[in-house]
């Protein structure tokens, strides 16, 4: 179907394999989401923090520069897994703000303008078309959290030395899988948002409520039963002890309050709720998203 | 070859609504029309063919593929205009088509320059950096119909192309379906409520009434079934003349005083009527062949009931009429 010819001709060509399809979705996504300059401006700034990261793992192999800069080592911040938790913890709360800027018009876009059946008559499946919009998130994110992550971590290894790569080889595997679980949450809960919420500024509105709405209702909960069961409500704070449970730093003790009881002062221990019911609530959230991202996500709507 | 559609006791319901019910029968046309008043059951029918609603009845096979199991196979093979404005807004026109593309397996460059291509093809050369939110109503029913052949599909698949159209872009349209019939590369399924339209684009029929097949009929067939169906218009002796090809074994009747319904037997030919004319000094001022109109062969459908895929080009208009002048044809 030459311009010249004007004439229909069936395509003769090669195709592409049908593994790959799912990435045309986020390869053309980019193409819109960089086009803002705020955007790209936010971007570059979640880079800051591993910089200055970088900069102190060098600063700490580097005598010269110590000297030079009149610092004294144990001034510095030691390279350790509570370093590299702060990163994961810094850099994840940065990917939640970048996917509230493009989490939510990618399927809100598709249904408000019914191209749906665009796409899943083709050989695309309803699977292919989430994994390639969670896709967009999922690289986005990943940019800006276990690989600079995991790059800081080489650094450090690399300067540091074999043993310590050995001692600490866990450390990577923390980095790697906390940033992932965060960021697959984040995708399944920005594209279930944007399923149901077809107008850009609610979806994004309602992004932030479900994030800090529950953990205030939590912290309520906390505070008038005097618990820390709220935290299984509040999406920050299980993040937060999966990610201690993942980097070794986990405690379940959190301090001592007092209490009355039978008219006499006690004290009262918080206990954390355990690790595997954070990973229970947490498997329940996406669970969810996904079947109500999963109800949306059709080529035409019954209604029955 | 694999006939284009098959239907294998089809039937799809939505909870405990039939919308299609036991769907029989085998589409082999170059361009097949979808007809049926509001809720037949078309789009459903449409929708269960690309595998967006689960059969729960019996299938149905594309080329020989079975439409549950060969789903994504199948989709490689057609290409679908929705009836419902569907686009991706914010996009230009050549975007939007190149990313169609892509989903149906091309690669990036042969996409984009297949997108360029299709949008000339359509009429939308000049347009087509726009955004497809700035688009008029026709020029997004193209846009539509060249997303649904940039991948050159083997079966096209039109909900309504000609929805919302004025003349000239509704011409342009039915043009390009024919244009499209014509070059034998690509089958065509149109569903549409205009039967001009599918008259002018279609060879087959597939009636649909309450969800069952009314009628599935060749047009073609059915025109060449029609062509001794011949409708005169006179002046003189018009009894006489009656009268004279009933003997010939025509039957035939009158519809005013001076118009006359008939069907050549064989073995008699138009001359023939000529020739009586002359000796009854009648003069044959019209003849004309008078077809079995699609408006005809569906409205009979609709009347018909549930005929269940039986094809109604077997019975020709005139075969209700009788022989001795007083019928009705």
């Amino acid at each position: 179907m030459a311009v010249y010819e004007h004439g229909y001709k069936p395509y003769t060509g090669s195709l592409t394999p049908e593994w790959s399809r799912f990435l045309i979705l986020p390869r053309h996504a980019f193409r819109d989401v960089f086009r803002s300059k705020f955007f790209i401006a936010f971007f570059a700034l979640c880079f800051l923090y591993p910089l200055v990261a970088a900069i102190l793992i060098y600063l700490h192999h580097n005598v010269n520069a110590i000297a030079l800069m009149k610092l004294d080592l144990r001034e510095l911040v030691p390279i350790n897994a509570s370093f590299f938790h702060a990163f994961v913890t810094s850099q994840c709360s940065l990917g939640f703000f970048l996917t509230v800027l493009i989490g939510p018009p990618l399927v809100s876009r598709d249904l408000a303008n019914n191209a749906l059946p665009l796409y899943l008559s083709r050989p695309f499946t309803r699977k292919e078309y989430v994994v390639g919009k969670m896709s967009v998130i999922l690289i986005l994110v990943s940019l800006i959290t276990w690989i600079p992550g995991l790059l800081l971590f080489l650094l450090q290894a690399y300067l540091e030395g074999a043993g310590w790569l050995g001692q600490n080889l866990r450390l990577a595997g923390a980095i790697f899988l906390a940033s992932l679980v965060w960021i697959v949450v984040l995708a399944v809960l920005s594209l279930a948002v944007s399923a149901w919420l077809k107008w850009r500024v609610v979806a994004s509105g309602a992004l932030l409520a479900i994030f800090f709405i529950p953990s205030a209702f939590g912290e309520i909960v906390n505070a008038l039963f005097r618990t820390r069961l709220g935290h299984l409500i509040s999406l920050g704070a299980i993040m937060n002890s999966l990610w201690r449970g993942l980097f070794g730093l986990f405690q379940r003790q959190t301090g001592q309050i007092e209490g009355m009881r039978n008219g006499r002062i006690i004290e009262i221990t918080m206990l954390e709720p355990p690790l595997w019911a954070s990973w229970l609530a947490l498997a329940i959230i996406c669970g969810l998203c996904v079947l109500l991202l999963m109800r949306k996500v059709r080529a035409y709507e019954v209604v029955k | 070859m694999n006939p284009v559609i098959e239907l294998d006791g089809l039937g799809v319901a939505f909870g405990k609504r039939h919308i299609l019910q036991d769907l029989r029968g085998t589409l082999n046309g170059r361009a097949i029309g979808l007809l049926g008043p509001n809720g037949a059951g078309k789009t459903t029918l449409i929708h269960t063919l690309l595998g967006f609603h689960p059969a729960t009845h019996g299938t149905a096979r594309i080329f020989g593929q079975d439409i549950t199991a060969e789903a994504k196979h199948i989709r490689s093979l057609v290409g679908y205009m929705p009836e419902r404005d569907s686009f991706i807004a914010k996009m230009t026109c050549v975007h939007f088509v190149r990313l169609m593309a892509e989903l149906s397996g091309m690669p990036p460059d042969a996409a984009l320059e297949r997108a360029h291509e299709s949008l000339f093809y359509v009429g939308l050369g000049e347009a087509r950096y726009r955004t497809l939110d700035t688009y008029s109503l026709g020029m997004k029913q193209l846009a539509k119909l060249a997303q649904a052949i940039v991948h050159g599909p083997k079966l096209i698949i039109l909900d309504e192309p000609t929805n919302g159209l004025d003349p000239p872009t509704r011409l342009r349209m039915i043009r390009l379906i024919r244009e499209i019939r014509d070059s034998g590369e690509a089958r065509i399924m149109l569903s549409s409520h205009l039967l001009r339209d599918v008259e002018e684009c279609c060879d087959e029929i597939l009636v649909l009434k309450d969800g069952r097949i009314a009628a599935n009929c060749n047009l073609e067939e059915e025109r060449k079934a029609n062509r001794k169906f011949i409708e005169i218009e006179m002046r003189g002796d018009n009894r006489a003349f009656g009268e004279a090809v009933g003997r010939l074994g025509c039957e035939y009747a009158f519809t005013n005083e001076r118009r006359l319904k008939l069907v050549l037997p064989e073995g008699v030919e138009i001359r023939d009527l000529y020739k009586i004319a002359a000796e009854r000094e009648v003069q044959i001022r019209r003849l004309n062949y008078k077809r079995d109109s699609l408006e005809d062969i569906f409205l009979k459908a609709m009347e018909g009931g549930d005929t269940m895929g039986e094809a109604t080009a077997a019975t020709p208009p005139a075969a209700a009429t009788g022989g001795n002048g007083n019928g009705s044809l």
